[in-house]
């Protein structure tokens, strides 16, 4: 009685279950529009693809003309037809090493505290994912300003330094947040096997989780710099003043020419001899940005395969 | 007796020691965390103290006033904050489709050994320096822009305002936005590749069993499942384009005010980029610290935003960074 009842009052919003199975529409038709989604979608797969070749094949057609041994080795470029871009390499290195080396450290030990200390779930891991969160959505010209007030304003000078520093604030919730998803990745079995062991938890990270994940911490690494080194809105606001024909190793108390800026400022010269030249540096920069970024992801692919 | 005693003297000493290490480093952990949020604390500090005499003298008055003279010391975001929105819903009215497409051909269509190459080349197309992308922007797309495509816009859609006369030299707000796409694109595709990755086959399956076709599952079974995490990842773009700023400077053409959509204009960033270096008055800097607040404001709201929307998925997954 009660069953009968409760049939009847079914949901009238369901299907019929006692409805026979017939085919709606007519197939073809389906399929038709089907085949043109299946198009739609692989045309924008290569819309994607040629802008991507577009860009790299004109840097590279304008760009390749003008290096040569010289252009790598002199200073000078833009100013004068045999001038190169040495000084600006050298300073890109040095700025962006000296980021790494502040970004690098910091942003393996955030990636530690979210994984082995805090709770997965626990409040301040939270609050530290949101802050990750928030400083790599934060706009790179909003960093290079924080940097001018903090440093550029109580120095009275723009210098590499500043630069260095803002590039490693754009760099450190990166690598943060790559360290963070390599350390989970390592089985929680090495851990409570060295747990069981009686194994400090510091000798547990030093000797088998950090090992364990070191090549997808270096992955993050790598990606990181490859943002760093081509970064030019930070560079503009504090380390844009500068002897663009000095060779600058040391970044502090004063201004570090780099191939960002160098880009930046003399890529609407009048000059055609100074334009195949920023062609030549843009070309450099982007070889180099594609390349560790090819070389990062061949580095995660094989730790990846090797079982841990 | 005294030997067990000794015994557990020693393996207490020995916790001890290890404590120590333990110590040091959870010291170091939350030292680095600690920094960090420190660090955003210090942002939001700095920029609004540097705004601090910008906002004393122009209020809330300055979102509003379209106005830029820094030679009179006369300041107003309106016409920043306009061509920031106008240039980033370009950009996204074309890289959302696109890059949700992409996002299905990555996750449904594409054989394996397809999908190895064309999704890492898609992501790639985010590693491209910004200044590299402007540079580009201003050598090949903005002539080609200027000559057939906004000639062909303004002589279809013309009747409406904002479609006005095209410039000569194409660097203008239409041509940043279409520039930030190469930006927003791979942001938008990959997120959404992973997102589309995530919807239980169990679900697709039974879909293409009851007879669906491989667009009736999408439509019927992939999307609706996503939405959140598209909206999401629609969002995380929308931050990038409203906070790009070098690209933006040398693709939209230095203008102030509000302007048609093939004119020259400028964006939050791209104002704060090209004055920075050369200010001209005592409320200039201060005014772009200002820019730079509401900057801030946006960027740090996206990220909440998209965070809320995107709920329990894990968006920056899948940007690779």
């Amino acid at each position: 009685m009660n069953v009968v009842a409760g049939l009847e009052a079914r949901d009238p919003s369901l299907p019929d279950p006692t409805a026979p199975l017939t085919a709606s529409g007519n197939l073809r038709r389906r399929q038709a529009v089907s085949r043109a989604v299946d198009v739609g979608a692989s045309a924008a797969a290569v819309i994607a693809i040629l802008m991507l070749c577009e860009v790299v094949y004109t840097v590279a057609r304008k760009g390749a003309p003008a290096l040569s041994f010289t252009f790598l080795t002199r200073n000078g470029a833009g100013l004068a037809s045999g001038g190169g871009i040495a000084n600006a390499l050298i300073g890109t290195a040095a700025i962006v090493a000296f980021a790494a080396v502040i970004a690098v450290p910091i942003g393996i030990f955030t990636g530690l505290y979210l994984t082995e200390f805090a709770g997965r779930r626990s409040p301040s891991a939270r609050v530290l994912k949101l802050v990750l969160d928030m400083l790599q959505g934060l706009p790179t010209i909003v960093v290079g300003i924080v940097v001018y007030g903090l440093i550029v304003v109580p120095e009275h000078r723009e210098s590499g330094f500043a630069g260095a520093v803002a590039l490693s604030i754009i760099m450190l919730p990166i690598i943060a947040r790559s360290s963070q998803e390599v350390l989970l990745l390592v089985p929680n079995s090495l851990r409570e096997g060295a747990d069981a062991l009686g194994v400090q938890r510091w000798r547990t990270v030093v000797g088998v989780i950090l090992p364990a994940a070191a090549g997808g911490i270096a992955t993050g690494a790598i990606l990181s710099i490859a943002r760093a080194s081509g970064e030019t809105a930070p560079l503009l606001i504090v380390n844009s003043i500068f002897n663009p024909t000095s060779t600058q190793l040391m970044i502090f108390g004063h201004g570090v020419p780099s191939i960002p800026m160098y880009i930046w400022s003399t890529y609407d010269l009048p000059s055609t001899t100074a334009i195949a030249q920023t062609w030549g540096a843009a070309f450099v920069l982007l070889l180099f940005i594609l390349l560790a970024n090819v070389g990062a992801r061949v580095l995660l692919a094989r730790t990846r395969r090797i079982p841990t | 007796m005294t030997s067990f005693g000794a015994g557990a003297r020693r393996i207490s000493s020995r916790l001890r020691a290890g404590g120590g290490g333990d110590r040091v480093l959870l010291g170091l952990c939350v030292a680095a965390g600690l920094l960090a949020t420190g660090l955003l604390i210090e942002v939001v500090y700095q920029v609004i103290n540097g705004a601090r005499p910008s906002i004393a003298h122009f209020g809330l008055g300055f979102l509003v006033h379209s106005r830029w003279e820094p030679v009179f010391n006369r300041f107003g975001a309106a016409g920043a904050i306009y061509g920031t929105v106008l240039s980033s819903l370009i950009a996204l009215i074309i890289a959302t489709p696109l890059g949700i497409a992409i996002g299905l051909y990555l996750s449904m269509m594409a054989p394996v050994t397809v999908r190895a190459v064309v999704g890492p080349m898609v992501e790639m197309l985010a590693a491209i320096p910004s200044v590299i992308v402007g540079f580009w922007g201003v050598a090949v797309l903005a002539p080609f822009i200027s000559k057939h495509v906004e000639p062909a816009l303004h002589s279809v859609l013309g009747f409406i305002p904002i479609f006005g006369a095209p410039q000569e030299s194409g660097l203008s707000t239409f041509t940043a936005g279409v520039g930030l796409t190469l930006m927003v694109l791979p942001i938008v595709a990959a997120l959404s590749r992973d997102l589309f990755l995530t919807v239980p086959p169990e679900l697709t399956d039974g879909a293409a069993a009851l007879g669906a076709t491989r667009w009736e599952i999408i439509r019927g079974v992939v999307l609706p499942s996503t939405a959140s995490g598209v909206a999401a990842a629609t969002v995380l773009g929308l931050g990038r384009a409203l906070g790009e700023a070098i690209a933006v400077t040398q693709m939209i053409g230095d203008g102030t005010g509000i302007h048609k959509l093939f004119s020259p204009g400028n964006s939050l960033a791209s104002r704060i980029a090209s004055e920075f270096p050369t200010p001209s008055s005592t409320l200039d800097i201060p005014s772009l610290f200002y820019l730079a607040l509401i900057l801030l404001a946006i960027g740090l709201a996206s990220s909440v935003v998209a965070r809320a929307i995107a709920g329990r998925f894990d968006v920056h997954r899948a940007t690779g960074t």
